[in-house]
């Protein structure tokens, strides 16, 4: 288990460097950046003026082994815009996007897990067929379409919550359903193949046999086991969920990170833009590898691969 | 016996009459029969072909021109309202211009986006994941991280700042999407390609002296052919969503084009009093890509009804 995690660690690290060097060229490469910031009515002294004055005159190598000796501290300098640092920006941010996933992805268990439980239980009838059919339709929604709807009907039409804004956990709720629900039929499919091959197991059987009352046997002895891919997978789509989080952000105001990527990308803030990137990259692959870590420690099997 | 000759004796004559009359049916037959019998095949099928004519008539279909402004005939209501006119069935945007023709001629846009995003980004993925499944070793390591690194990257966000730097455009949208969403390809070649390499017809091959690019085409490539098509109209449909979203955040295609995703946009500001401007592209954006996905469920299923479950 310990080389395992070694390993695996090593491989996060590596992931993580090859990622912010990634990032890092993508802004620098596919368009001059000095231009952009200047803006197009800008003179070519002032793009040169603003070159010099972001160091974006070094050569690519030196810009970019400055710019990750400095996130490795995490000082990923000042905003364009803002006169505040960018860690400051991100760490003000942070909590309602991470609070935001949160609720999502409960949301999103709290509706799938049963779906699937039901859909295998009462598989290839019409309850099953249902819930597949939900499955489907949820994933051809347009979060940022879906959101909107909400908005219609809750604020506008029954005036149960609010439009937008992040003060109150009301604000919380439509935003975390438009992001929850892309996750549900994934999870949805997965406890429902769970539930179908460990109901068709042995111990089950025997549990059966020995007379354990259905309940018992679906949530003591079959949910348990096959929950544990879902809990691996739900880490997944929670970093996911930080990535769609711009659109969910953007429509119902709520001052996350996602809000804030938004902002700067269309301020070519690009200190903002590059540390929420890499943020989020770095976010995900702690948790594919703590994912990776459960699932190990769950199945000895997978150790040995 | 012998007085009979052959194939005289009755019993004989029976059995060879039923052989006869039995006729296997070809495997077009039953290809034909598992398509048709699959409902969600058959509808979103329809569906979307309904859509793919719908795009390459569109200019016959479309009572108007969907560029055409006309100010006097602004915001104006669909037919359902009090206030809609037969004139525009379903209504004007804030310039004039005919809804239903947007409409009509947006379905062009996603199309566009979804197959030639899919076609780039099956290239890259396929590639990838075929050499990865068939040499092994090394190149697959190497491949593997690859696909890895591309994970860790969150598509939406890289595409936005790329498209944010570079300035949008329906083609670099393309462009953009289609070198980020190669990964479900190349994961899914990658096992499909592993698993037909130790088969017995891939050693044969290899035998009698095949060359590694023969091998490639025309051993493994036909074989991981069905899984390909499933993830193309898969990955088809998450381009297409993909693509609304971005041109919903304004860094998408760009105006005046008719993408349903820019149409919402433009009706955002209206939305609490003409609600039914967002309803309208959205609904199209929905119904395109669950037909879709209803197709590419449906393909997996019968391609290998096997694993259906």
């Amino acid at each position: 288990m310990l080389a395992f995690t070694l390993r695996r660690l090593l491989l996060a690290l590596l992931v993580a460097f090859t990622v912010s060097l990634v990032s890092f060229a993508l802004l620098r490469i596919s368009g001059d950046l000095a231009a952009a910031i200047a803006g197009p009515e800008a003179t070519a002294a002032q793009v040169e003026a603003i070159r010099i004055d972001f160091g974006l005159d070094q050569p690519l190598p030196v810009q970019y082994v400055e710019w990750l000796w400095g996130a490795l501290r995490f000082d990923f300098g000042n905003s364009f815009f803002f006169r505040d640092t960018v860690a400051n920006l991100i760490g003000n941010r942070l909590p309602v996007t991470l609070t935001l996933g949160a609720l999502a992805i409960l949301f999103a268990l709290a509706v799938s897990i049963p779906l699937g439980v039901v859909a295998a239980v009462k598989q290839n009838t019409w309850v099953d067929r249902l819930a597949l059919t939900v499955a489907v339709s949820g994933q051809a929604l347009p979060s940022f379409w879906f959101g909107l709807i909400l908005i219609l009907v809750f604020s506008v039409n029954l005036r149960w919550l609010p439009v937008s804004g992040s003060e109150t956990w009301q604000h919380f709720v439509l935003p975390a359903v438009a992001l929850g629900y892309y996750a549900t039929p994934s999870i949805m499919r997965l406890t429902r193949t769970g539930m179908l091959d460990v109901l068709s197991s042995d111990y089950i059987r025997t549990a059966r046999a020995k007379g354990l009352r259905p309940n018992r046997i679906l949530f003591k002895h079959a949910l348990r086991n096959a929950v544990i891919p879902v809990v691996a997978m739900a880490a997944v789509q929670f970093g996911f969920m930080l990535g769609g989080s711009i659109i969910i952000e953007t429509i119902f105001s709520l001052r996350g990170i996602g809000h804030l990527m938004y902002e700067s990308i269309s301020r070519k803030d690009f200190p903002v833009v590059q540390a929420i990137l890499l943020l989020i990259a770095l976010i995900y692959i702690t948790l594919i590898f703590v994912a990776d870590l459960l699932n190990a420690w769950l199945d000895p099997r997978i150790r040995v691969a | 016996m012998s007085i009979l000759g052959k194939g005289e004796s009755p019993f004989l004559r029976m059995k060879v009459t039923a052989a006869e009359s039995y006729i296997a049916p070809s495997p077009w037959r039953l290809l034909r029969r598992r398509v048709f019998g699959h409902a969600g095949l058959v509808v979103g099928g329809t569906v979307f072909l309904l859509i793919v004519l719908m795009a390459l008539f569109a200019p016959l279909i479309a009572p108007y021109d969907p560029y055409a402004q006309s100010l006097t005939n602004r915001l104006v209501p669909p037919i359902w309202h009090e206030n809609g006119t037969w004139a525009h069935p379903l209504g004007t945007d804030r310039l004039g211009r005919d809804y239903l023709s947007r409409l009509i001629y947006g379905s062009r846009i996603s199309l566009a986006i979804g197959l030639a995003t899919a076609v780039i980004s099956g290239l890259i993925g396929s590639v990838l994941g075929i050499c990865a499944g068939y040499f092994g070793g090394r190149v697959d390591m190497v491949i593997s991280y690859i696909i890895t690194v591309r994970l860790a990257l969150p598509a939406v966000l890289v595409a936005l700042a790329v498209v944010a730097i570079t300035g949008s455009s329906l083609h670099l949208v393309i462009l953009v999407l289609g070198l980020l969403l190669w990964d479900q390809f190349a994961v899914v070649t990658r096992s499909a390609t592993m698993q037909i390499r130790s088969q017995d017809f891939v050693t044969a091959a290899e035998a009698l002296g095949c060359s590694k690019f023969r091998l490639i085409f025309s051993e493994v490539l036909p074989n991981v052919m069905n899984p390909l098509i499933v993830v193309l109209t898969l990955e088809m449909a998450h381009a297409i969503l993909l693509e609304a979203a971005l041109s919903f955040l304004g860094f998408g295609v760009q105006p005046p084009l008719p993408s349903w995703g820019l149409m919402i946009l433009e009706a955002k500001p209206y939305m609490f009093f003409s609600g039914w401007m967002i309803l309208l592209p959205g609904a199209a954006l929905f119904l395109l890509v669950l037909a879709i996905y209803l197709m590419g469920d449906g393909l997996r299923d019968v391609s290998a009804p096997e694993n259906r479950n």
